[in-house]
């Protein structure tokens, strides 16, 4: 999964989209620098290659290899930060996180607050997750919530090249700390290719496909399993309207609430546990604004409430499937 | 040791301003607390005055420091101004963080203060970024990252080292070991000296007499000089006695009460005073007519903080992000 140097193609899938979002924005900025464990191109440019070729071309002090230190890293990211540069850190798996979880909790997302506006940290975190590669119990939870709950951190979640590009370039331009969930079992789909120094907001969401019955808000890996069900629900004569949520915080709460205001019925479906999730945030805002207005109870759609398992049969049926999806559906329109 | 570096007349009188300061400073803290003029969480620096004293008169407006909660001397001797530091504490809009941050979360990049943090261990990793940009501009700035005894024997320690050491940083880790980490002695929570632990990492490691104004600053220039050649880091762990309990309130019972009198019997504040006048470096009125200036210093900024205005709830959504929440 080379850069790509020849023409631009059509195609590109989502790890080569980041690479290029990266490349791009450290091309128009010397301040944007690459640190992380195997970030660089005699380490082979991370796990999956996401930062593959960027040493060769920036050079070995703007994209540093580092030790596994996820604390060291993010508050290197930070320090950097403080004073003007614009650090793209990976924390390889989300899971890692938590070993940091000082650093981007109480350093990174509250300096802006804590000191009165005087600092601020621009950082990018960058990690990588998703069940579907058989990696147990430690390497691919969806821990969004935990960040969303944070008060002064952004948090996106992309599903395609385009929103990866896009929202990565945005990502590295915002002035605040941004965490940025890559799919990994999703990194080598290909799809429509980004155009250079495209933008995807910050807080937008897109409408994938517009419906009357039924809102599904979904993001990340999970829109590939609701696009299925989308068109199984219109064979089935339900118009389902599917929402890619694309930033987890802050969501777009203007588009969701059009959306569910207009079909009356709306289910969230994410890889994350279902308890205290993103979806029950989203369903107790629609709750509070759109009481009146909803003709079906909210629907939120899941990982089942336990470790990852390895098996797989039990791997594939922790997360939300599209049969799944549209089953929900159909009972909400019941 | 010879042939160390020797602070001249003019540089040690500036040492023992910042001592005086930070005493006075201390002193007028613990009153206005217990006279209920102000409430707020409050870990004395008294008795470790000499530390950031003697490294800061190495050190420009440009270099970095980052501290911890006890930290009022560390932002003192770098230069954040009484009147910031006693508005911010009171939770004043005229504070150095419009009182949004508070006591444990000074902050003041115009004299270099990047980052005060309530989290044992967490000035280090935000050091080396602080120092890694630095060495990516070639500015020549160093970053001091100071923490307490206790800290050593947190994960943020090793890593930090650990990298600093690697990418070579221009960063100088002080560990103030006051012999306590919180209410814990130091030596029941490890068997080796913090400075010993710098060969683990390949980088130069001293203990020093923290309360010794000619032994600090002579290890903290020997540091910085290497750190601003690109030499790299260095451990200091600077020998230093708390004289109060953890934090305001604490009655300090754990604390050995014999060490804790003999301590303030070789309080180095007085000690340096007098050391200053028998060498004839200053004069008792010199001296004297200082102090009384701190004095009034701190006055006018107690009334100052005082008086000023509380923040509006407006900065409840102010500085959550840059655009203000709605």
């Amino acid at each position: 999964m080379a850069t790509q140097t020849a023409a631009k193609p059509a195609k590109a899938n989502i790890l080569q989209a980041i690479n290029a979002a990266i490349a791009d924005a450290m091309e128009a900025d010397d301040n944007v620098v690459v640190l992380g464990e195997d970030v660089a191109d005699p380490e082979e440019g991370g796990v999956c290659g996401v930062t593959k070729g960027l040493s060769s071309r920036f050079g070995d002090a703007r994209v540093r290899s580092t030790p596994i230190s996820e604390q060291a890293i993010v508050g290197a990211a930070i320090g950097a930060s403080l004073v003007g540069f614009k650090p793209v850190a990976e924390i390889m798996l989300m899971n890692f996180t938590t070993v940091a979880m000082d650093m981007i909790v109480n350093h990174a997302a509250k300096l802006r607050f804590m000191s009165g506006g005087q600092t601020h940290v621009p950082i990018v975190i960058r990690t990588m997750t998703g069940t579907g590669f058989a990696s147990g119990g430690q390497h691919c939870d969806y821990l969004e919530a935990w960040f969303a709950h944070t008060a002064g951190i952004k948090v996106v979640a992309p599903s395609s090249p385009r929103d990866a590009y896009g929202l990565m370039r945005s990502a590295i331009d915002d002035p605040d700390p941004v965490l940025f969930i890559e799919n990994l079992p999703t990194y080598w789909t290909p799809a429509e290719a980004p155009e250079k120094d495209h933008r995807v907001p910050i807080g937008k969401a897109n409408l994938l496909s517009e419906g009357n019955d039924v809102t599904i808000i979904a993001y990340a890996r999970m829109i590939q399993e609701a696009m299925p069900a989308v068109a199984q629900l219109a064979e089935a004569g339900i118009s389902a309207e599917l929402i890619d949520l694309r930033t987890i915080a802050p969501w777009d709460r203007d588009t969701v609430l059009a959306s569910v205001a207009k079909t009356g019925r709306a289910m969230i479906v994410h890889e994350a546990v279902t308890p205290f999730g993103v979806g029950a945030e989203i369903a107790s805002v629609l709750n509070e604004e759109l009481f009146g207005k909803l003709k079906a109870p909210v629907k939120r759609l899941g990982g089942a409430f336990c470790a990852v398992p390895f098996s797989k049969p039990l791997e594939t049926a922790f997360a939300p499937q599209t049969a799944d999806i549209a089953a929900a559906a159909k009972a909400l329109m019941a | 040791m010879t042939n160390r570096a020797v602070p001249d007349a003019g540089t040690q009188i500036e040492i023992y301003r910042r001592m005086a300061l930070i005493k006075a400073n201390d002193e007028r803290s613990r009153k206005v607390i217990m006279t209920g003029r102000l409430v707020m969480p409050y870990y004395s620096p008294r008795g470790q005055e000499v530390i950031p004293s003697a490294i800061s008169v190495n050190l420009t407006d440009e270099d970095y420091v980052c501290t911890i909660y006890r930290g009022s001397h560390d932002q003192l001797a770098k230069g954040l101004p009484l009147k910031d530091l006693w508005a911010e504490v009171a939770g004043r809009t005229t504070g150095t963080c419009k009182g949004k941050g508070g006591p444990m979360h000074v902050t003041y990049p115009t004299k270099g203060i990047m980052v005060t943090t309530g989290i044992v261990g967490s000035t280090m990793p935000i050091a080396n970024g602080l120092a890694w940009a630095s060495q990516l501009r070639g500015d020549g700035r160093v970053t001091v990252a100071n923490f307490g005894d206790g800290a050593a024997n947190i994960g943020a320690f090793h890593e930090s080292l650990n990298l600093a050491s690697v990418w070579k940083l221009p960063v100088i880790f002080v560990c103030q070991n006051n012999e306590w980490g919180e209410h814990t002695a130091y030596d029941k929570t490890s068997n080796v000296r913090v400075a010993d632990r710098a060969a683990a990492y390949g980088i130069p490691g001293e203990r020093v007499d923290g309360n010794d104004p000619f032994a600090m600053y002579a290890a903290a220039r020997e540091a910085i000089e290497r750190a601003r050649a690109g030499e790299g880091p260095t451990l200091i762990e600077a020998m230093t006695y708390r004289f109060h309990g953890h934090v305001f309130g604490d009655q300090d019972a754990y604390m050995d009460k014999e060490r804790k009198a003999r301590a303030m019997a070789d309080d180095p504040v007085p000690r340096f005073r007098a050391r200053l006048i028998a060498d004839g470096v200053a004069s008792e009125e010199q001296l004297a007519e200082m102090e009384a200036g701190i004095e009034a210093q701190i006055d006018e900024a107690v009334e100052f903080a005082l008086a000023s205005d509380f923040p509006g709830v407006e900065e409840l959504k102010r500085d959550v992000f840059a655009e203000e929440l709605n």
